[in-house]
């Protein structure tokens, strides 16, 4: 006898299938997504300390959250570009927007370590 | 008729047209009926003549201040010590030398002997010398007659005669007439073997008085048009100095014409009020003489000089007494030119054969009742020396601002051991206050009456104190018009009432001043002073009906002055005037006032003076609060969440080692791996050098720094990429 198809089984079934569509992406575009997470978490345990101890000195914690933003917000337009399937970028080689991702970071890391204090 | 009659009596009472009018108003008279000029009128015309005749001469005698002239003193002698001691211990010009000499010479002042010894050494220098000037010839002769100065070895005193005469000569200008004739006067004076006479005397006199003008002032020379009065002194100067040194008769005629020009030169004198006369000149000439005191010491000098060298000049008295009264009125002058120009006039005025003027002084002018002073007067000529025998007689006394004297004629006695004339008694009625006493001088000789000249009536102004007394001084407050406290004063001692009134009473207060002659005394300031508590200050003036002084203070009209200030105010009484010997400022008490409330719109009262250290003085110290420490998290969790941190990054790690990356695209060729190093090292030096900016660095330095770096990051980022590139191309087509 065939189970009726719970929401919990819909559930498995929506992450399995995701979970072997994304092991299809090419690995450099996994490293990028990883830098991504990194950079989130590291903002998210920042916030939590600020929530836990109070927003002096609030310049600090502005540039510290924002690198970390700022640079993931970088690593996805870098992804963009780099993808072999986005149809709009393909003429643009991969190296190309690496170096503007590098740029890009340093000046922004230059903005943060001012306003760092 | 009658309004005729009347017109030409007041016509006739004026001096000077006299003549001719009195004529025309007889000629009409006698036109009239004879009745009307009958005896009656005839008496009534000559009291009016007499009446007007004596207001006149009252108008013009009360017309003339009174003032104090006294004779030379010690202010004079140390005035001229201080004005005259030379610097360095010489004089810096014979003219200063000569000037201060003859000052110390009239006053009696000996100089030492170094300076005479030094003076009398340049003295000789400057008359031994080729000098062609002869104003230093006559500067030096005038020192040496002053110290005495050996000047008569070998010949030059000779030399400089024959030197004079021949500057006298060529003479041209009225100082070099003066300075030559004046240095041969001298040398006369002090050798007198050496010949000095001039040959054509009557010729240079005629060439000195054809610089004259029809005033009576002289010119400098024939060029110049400008004239002055010093330069008439110098002239009469130099004149008597030719007549003394005549070989020959000089014409009659022209000293006599020259008498006659120094009294027109008496046309021009000025006046004082007070009986000063004085020659003003106009304008600075080219030896910058100026002003009255020169012109008129060189106008002294002149004439005195003359009136020795060829007999008296008829100058009437009251115009000599008047030039002494000048000088002696100058009192101490304050630069040393003026002081000599004094003492050198009144050195000639003091024996002369004009007229000798007597000065009459006061050495006291204030006099006290109380202590019985008695009058004192000194008749002296004017550098102090005794008189000639006379008798001094106290005329009239004028209280001050009346024109009306009483008329005394009492004489003072004389005093052999102090010289001066006293007075016994004041005369009666006399009492506290300023009046004015007019003297008249009698000369014990006739005779003596074309020597000295002692001028009419002299007015002094004298002072009379006196302790004025206080009687019937009482404090009352009145509730409308009915005493309701009294309190009674001990004025001029201390008091100290206690009074209590609202706006509806009144304060009155009364006294009464007598003089010692028991006649009422109004003194110049009588005033009694509210003073508040908080500062603000009410006076009055305490006005006065005959001996008794009153005032009264309605508060109801004074509430708005009072600025509605209710409280303690403290009384005070000042009485005071000159003559009053117990002026006093006495604090009476205080008086309670209660005023009403003040309205919304009335004025405030004024700001008092503010204590000046406590505006600008120190303040005080401010300690300044620091804002307190912002809570900082305990250290422990600090570093917790700093470890907590990296967590994400070794995660990062990790996961990159489970996606398993690699180095397999890393250029393996020399050049190209050398590039993608020192890519790498680039990025990693920009980091560095942030973290440097972060820890010490500032913007500026890490800029500069950064730019260099990017540049070289750019150019080996860009090989390193494009080798990347380019091998990745070669990948995909192949």
């Amino acid at each position: 006898m065939v189970k009726p198809a719970t929401t919990k089984d819909d559930a498995h079934a929506l992450f399995h299938s995701l979970r072997s569509a994304y092991s299809a992406t090419p690995t450099n575009l996994k490293i990028i997504d990883l830098y991504v997470v990194f950079a989130v978490f590291t903002a998210l345990i920042q916030v939590a300390y600020m929530a836990i101890v109070g927003s002096f000195p609030f310049n600090s914690f502005l540039s510290g959250v924002l690198s970390c933003v700022g640079t993931a917000v970088l690593a996805v337009c870098l992804r963009i570009q780099v993808n072999k399937e986005n149809k709009e970028f393909k003429d643009l080689p991969p190296e190309r927007a690496f170096a503007d991702f590098v740029l890009c970071n340093l000046v922004l890391h230059l903005v943060i370590m001012n306003f760092l204090g | 008729m009658e309004i005729q009659r009347t017109k030409s009596l007041m016509q006739r009472g004026k001096i000077g047209n006299c003549t001719v009018y009195c004529v025309k108003t007889h000629r009409r008279r006698l036109r009239l009926p004879f009745r009307l000029v009958s005896s009656p009128s005839i008496k009534f015309e000559m009291m009016w003549k007499l009446g007007f005749a004596f207001l006149l001469v009252a108008a013009a005698s009360i017309c003339e201040a009174a003032a104090i002239f006294s004779p030379i003193s010690e202010a004079h002698r140390s005035a001229a010590l201080e004005l005259f001691s030379p610097a360095a211990g010489m004089f810096t010009s014979l003219e200063e030398a000569s000037e201060s000499l003859r000052t110390f010479e009239v006053l009696g002042i000996e100089i030492g002997t170094d300076l005479k010894d030094s003076t009398c050494k340049s003295v000789v220098d400057a008359l031994s010398s080729g000098s062609p000037n002869s104003k230093d010839l006559y500067y030096a002769l005038r020192v040496s007659s002053v110290l005495k100065c050996k000047i008569s070895e070998g010949d030059l005193t000779g030399g400089v005669a024959l030197r004079l005469k021949d500057f006298v000569k060529d003479a041209k200008s009225l100082l070099d007439f003066y300075y030559s004739i004046g240095g041969l006067v001298l040398i006369k004076d002090q050798a007198s073997e050496v010949d000095v006479l001039l040959e054509d005397a009557d010729g240079i006199f005629r060439s000195v008085k054809d610089l004259s003008q029809s005033d009576g002032k002289w010119r400098y020379n024939s060029n110049n048009p400008e004239s002055s009065t010093y330069a008439a002194g110098i002239a009469l100067e130099t004149l008597s100095g030719i007549i003394t040194l005549k070989s020959s008769e000089i014409d009659g005629n022209l000293i006599h014409a020259l008498k006659k020009d120094v009294v027109k030169l008496f046309d021009n004198v000025d006046k004082y009020d007070d009986g000063a006369y004085y020659f003003d000149d106009q304008f600075v000439d080219a030896s910058g003489h100026q002003g009255p005191v020169s012109a008129t010491s060189s106008v002294v000098r002149g004439l005195t000089t003359l009136a020795s060298t060829s007999g008296s000049l008829n100058i009437p008295g009251d115009k000599i007494l008047g030039l002494a009264r000048f000088f002696l009125g100058i009192g101490v002058p304050g630069t040393g030119k003026d002081l000599y120009y004094q003492i050198d006039a009144l050195a000639c005025l003091d024996q002369n054969r004009v007229l000798v003027p007597l000065i009459l002084s006061l050495p006291a002018s204030v006099l006290s009742i109380t202590s019985q002073d008695k009058l004192k007067v000194k008749v002296t000529t004017v550098l102090g020396s005794t008189g000639p025998p006379l008798s001094v007689k106290l005329m009239q006394v004028f209280s001050s601002g009346s024109k009306d004297a009483s008329i005394i004629n009492k004489e003072l006695k004389f005093d052999h051991k102090e010289a001066v004339h006293v007075l016994d008694a004041l005369p009666a009625g006399v009492d506290v206050g300023e009046y004015v006493f007019a003297f008249e001088i009698a000369l014990s000789d006739l005779e003596h009456k074309k020597i000295y000249a002692t001028g009419g009536r002299t007015k002094v102004p004298v002072y009379v104190t006196g302790v004025v007394k206080v009687e019937n001084d009482k404090v009352e407050v009145l509730e409308s018009d009915s005493v309701e406290t009294q309190q009674k004063l001990d004025l001029p001692g201390k008091n100290d009432v206690a009074l209590a009134a609202n706006h509806l009473q009144k304060l009155r207060f009364s006294f009464q001043l007598t003089t010692p002659l028991q006649n009422p005394f109004k003194p110049h300031q009588a005033l009694l002073k509210l003073r508040h508590e908080s500062g603000v200050e009410h006076s009055f003036v305490v006005g006065n009906s005959g001996k008794l002084f009153e005032t009264t203070l309605d508060f109801l009209g004074l509430v708005e002055n009072f600025f509605y200030l209710s409280g303690k105010y403290d009384i005070e009484l000042t009485v005071g005037d000159a003559a009053m010997e117990n002026s006093f400022l006495q604090p009476l008490g205080h008086i309670e006032l209660d005023l009403p409330d003040a309205p919304e719109k009335s004025a405030r009262p004024p700001a008092q003076p503010i204590n000046p250290y406590l505006r600008y003085g120190p303040k005080p110290e401010i300690a300044h609060v620091f804002r307190s420490q912002e809570k900082r998290p305990p250290q422990e969790l600090s570093y917790a969440f700093l470890g907590l941190v990296f967590v994400p990054f070794l995660a990062f790690l990790i996961g990159l080692l489970r996606l398993g990356v690699n180095m397999k695209n890393f250029p393996t060729s020399t050049i190209p791996a050398a590039f993608a190093i020192l890519f790498h090292g680039g990025i990693a030096a920009v980091l560095g050098l942030y973290g440097l900016f972060w820890l010490k660095l500032d913007l500026f330095t890490t800029l500069k720094t950064l730019g260099v770096m990017g540049i070289f990051l750019m150019f080996v980022g860009h090989r390193a990429l494009s080798h990347l590139a380019s091998a990745s191309e070669k990948v995909k087509s192949a």
